[in-house]
């Protein structure tokens, strides 16, 4: 089992055509996943050979979705032409799509957002400025590695993607059902507890691996849905004890204003909530196996 | 990242977006301030031009009555270090009778993932106070980014603030000016306190504070960078196109990713807790990195003084280790030779083991390469500290 990504999945790549687009699409492929085409207005109605796959290049998303059930988005699109993409998949109701596309104005992100409440919540978006999910050995859709490791009982969800691989790296021996890279932008389509909801209700998932970093207060809420609604075992690991206030530390989210959005509030939030916290990843990799091993 | 105005830039935003603000002028010197200040009348106010919060209670902001006072209260602002800030620029603004001060402001809401307005009666003072010892007076509304704030919708928020129909009126055209600024110039955060009403019953903003988004500057022509700009090796990284913060110890600290390289800077600081090492600087250096960006994020991180010696972590993702090594010896031969100091590498990841043949090859006296980031953290501060020199 997994969350939100599977074997099944049919993938539609929104930016396919670009250079960033074919290497990624060319990864997605490679870990198994079915990869059903591009959109590109300008070249509608051609195909791309990637890494021996004869991929259909659509002029819209509609259409993509209506000649081949895509039901998954992922969008490799410049900043400036990010939420026209996204509105065009929230309009064709694609039920999830993953924007990796990094610097994505904060205003264009909240309108796609509300566009999708508007609509009923039919679109579950990932991102903006992530790495995308992975279901281990079945599906990938994104830019995570899909060789760390194969698929086990371990469920994560990270703000940040190259921590995601150290984590996955760490776990390597135990496997994950899913991983999920939420972004580092202030806003985002998903958040970490919307994905600890989805871990608590596969059954295969046996133990949540959270990731977080300084900046706003995603992990403290995390921690109050975790203590009201969360059975399975939590480890946590967060990033940014250091970070001086003020400054942006890399991704647009990371920022400690004034006493909110420290490091050290998100670890004691979630230690009360019962959540052990890692102070290095290979600890946080300890806590996980051992809470695997007691459960 | 986002970039915060100054007051004189913020009020020209309010102005260009029919946002009603009070006449003033910017002087960088006591003259100019003496000029402004009897160009526009007395009193006047001289206020301190610094991006942070807290200048009245430092002494940055003096009602002035005379063009002697003008001249005594600019020099005692320029130059006033203000949490941090060194004050360069005042602005001198024209005095205004106030009737009545109120709080307002548009924020972007992390938590709902829509805006935000802030209204409050009690304008003037430090609104995380107010939040604090009384709460209710905070009138707390969502903006839907789709429809925004409308007139009818803005006058509401006063009442419920408990403000009169008279007041509601005043200040609603004002308050749907200010979302005009926060939506259209791209605005994170955009706030006055206070938004004043005058002796006749007008609405002025006599404070501005403006913070835009840096992932929107493609669709607008604004001009603040330079000023708003930080200074120093910031500046330098910017210009460069890198993502590095400065900051006070020792160890250079670079890496893939800005949550891996957070997570290095944390475990440089915890390994260096009992001999007083930290990191010198945040540095990302971002998926592919090429020879040449590897050299130029080198070249900056050892063109700090206080750098002794230089983490590197890496977790190869789609970019491949022998790269990252390959770009590391490049970097090494063209980088200053004076300015080199000694490295600590760690690699995991895609072709990890070719990275470290490689490196092992290559024999640089410079490079140490360590299995784990929890033990480079440690190799590196052991470094620093002069042991195993």
């Amino acid at each position: 089992m997994s969350i939100l990504l599977n074997g099944d999945s049919r993938i539609l790549v929104q930016g396919m055509t670009g250079s960033k687009g074919r290497v990624h699409t060319a990864q997605m492929l490679a870990s198994g996943a079915k990869v059903i085409g591009g959109v590109n207005p300008r070249k509608a109605g051609t195909t791309v050979e990637i890494a021996g796959h004869d991929l259909p290049v659509f002029g819209t998303v509609a259409d993509a979705v209506a000649a081949t059930g895509a039901n998954v988005t992922v969008l490799f699109v410049p900043p400036a032409f990010a939420k026209g993409a996204m509105l065009e998949a929230v309009e064709a109701g694609v039920p999830l799509m993953v924007v990796i596309t990094e610097g994505v104005p904060v205003q264009d992100t909240a309108q796609v957002i509300a566009r999708i409440r508007e609509l009923g919540g039919r679109t579950r978006m990932i991102g903006p400025n992530c790495p995308g999910i992975i279901t281990p050995e079945a599906s990938m859709a994104g830019i995570i590695p899909t060789d760390i490791t194969g698929h086990g009982p371990v469920g994560l969800v990270s703000k940040s993607g190259t921590l995601t691989y150290q984590l996955m790296h760490e776990l390597a021996g135990e496997g994950f059902t899913t991983a999920l890279g939420i972004g580092g932008d202030p806003l985002l389509g998903t958040t970490h507890i919307e994905a600890l909801q989805a871990f608590e209700e596969d059954p295969e998932t046996r133990v949540i691996v959270m990731i977080g970093e300084i900046g706003g207060s995603s992990e403290e809420h995390a921690a109050e849905y975790i203590r009201a609604h969360v059975t399975k075992p939590v480890v946590a690991y967060i990033a940014g004890f250091t970070a001086p206030e003020g400054k942006t530390m890399g991704h647009a989210g990371a920022i400690v204003s004034g006493a909110s959005g420290t490091a050290a509030s998100k670890k004691e939030a979630l230690e009360a909530a019962g959540v052990r916290v890692g102070t290095t990843p290979a600890e946080t990799a300890e806590f996980a196996r051992a809470a695997l091993a007691a459960s | 990242m986002h970039v915060d105005l100054y007051e004189y830039q913020a009020r020209e935003l309010f102005a260009a977006h029919g946002v009603p603000v009070a006449a003033g002028r910017i002087a960088d010197t006591p003259e100019e301030a003496v000029a402004a200040a009897t160009e526009l009348g007395f009193p006047a106010v001289v206020k301190a031009q610094v991006t942070i919060g807290g200048r009245g209670k430092a002494g940055g902001v003096k009602l002035v009555h005379s063009a002697q006072e003008a001249r005594d209260a600019a020099k005692a602002i320029l130059g006033m270090d203000i949490r941090g800030h060194t004050v360069e620029r005042l602005m001198v603004a024209a005095g205004v009778q106030i009737a009545s001060e109120q709080y307002f402001s548009i924020l972007v809401d992390r938590t709902e993932r829509r805006y935000l307005s802030l209204f409050s009666l009690r304008g003037g003072m430090d609104v995380e106070q107010l939040a604090a010892t009384d709460p209710e007076a905070i009138i707390r509304t969502p903006i839907d980014p789709l429809t925004g704030l409308t007139e009818p919708a803005a006058q509401q928020i006063v009442r419920t603030a408990g403000g009169t129909e008279q007041i509601a009126a005043a200040l609603a055209p004002a308050m749907v000016h200010l979302w005009e600024v926060f939506s259209q110039e791209d605005a994170s955060l955009v706030e006055v306190n206070p938004m004043i009403l005058d002796g006749s019953g007008a609405a002025v903003a006599i404070d501005a504070k403006v913070s835009l988004d840096g992932n929107a500057k493609f669709r607008h022509d604004w001009d603040f960078w330079r000023g708003a700009e930080s200074q120093g090796l910031e500046a330098r990284a910017k210009a460069l196109g890198l993502n590095y913060v400065k900051l006070d110890g020792q160890v250079g600290v670079m890496g893939n990713g800005a949550g891996l390289v957070m997570s290095t800077l944390d475990l440089v600081a915890f390994a260096g807790k009992t001999t007083g090492i930290t990191p010198a600087n945040f540095l990302d250096i971002g998926g592919g990195a090429s020879a040449d960006k590897m050299a130029v994020s080198l070249g900056l991180v050892l063109s700090d003084p206080q750098v002794r010696c230089v983490y590197i972590n890496v977790y190869g993702g789609i970019t491949a280790c022998d790269q990252v090594v390959d770009g590391i010896l490049e970097a090494l031969d063209r980088v200053d030779q004076a300015t080199l100091k000694p490295i600590v590498l760690r690699l995991d990841g895609n072709k990890a083991e070719e990275g470290r043949a490689l490196l092992a090859r290559a024999q640089s006296p410079w490079v140490k390469s360590s299995a784990t980031m929890e033990g480079g953290a440690a190799d590196v501060v052991a470094l620093a500290s002069g042991e195993n020199n």
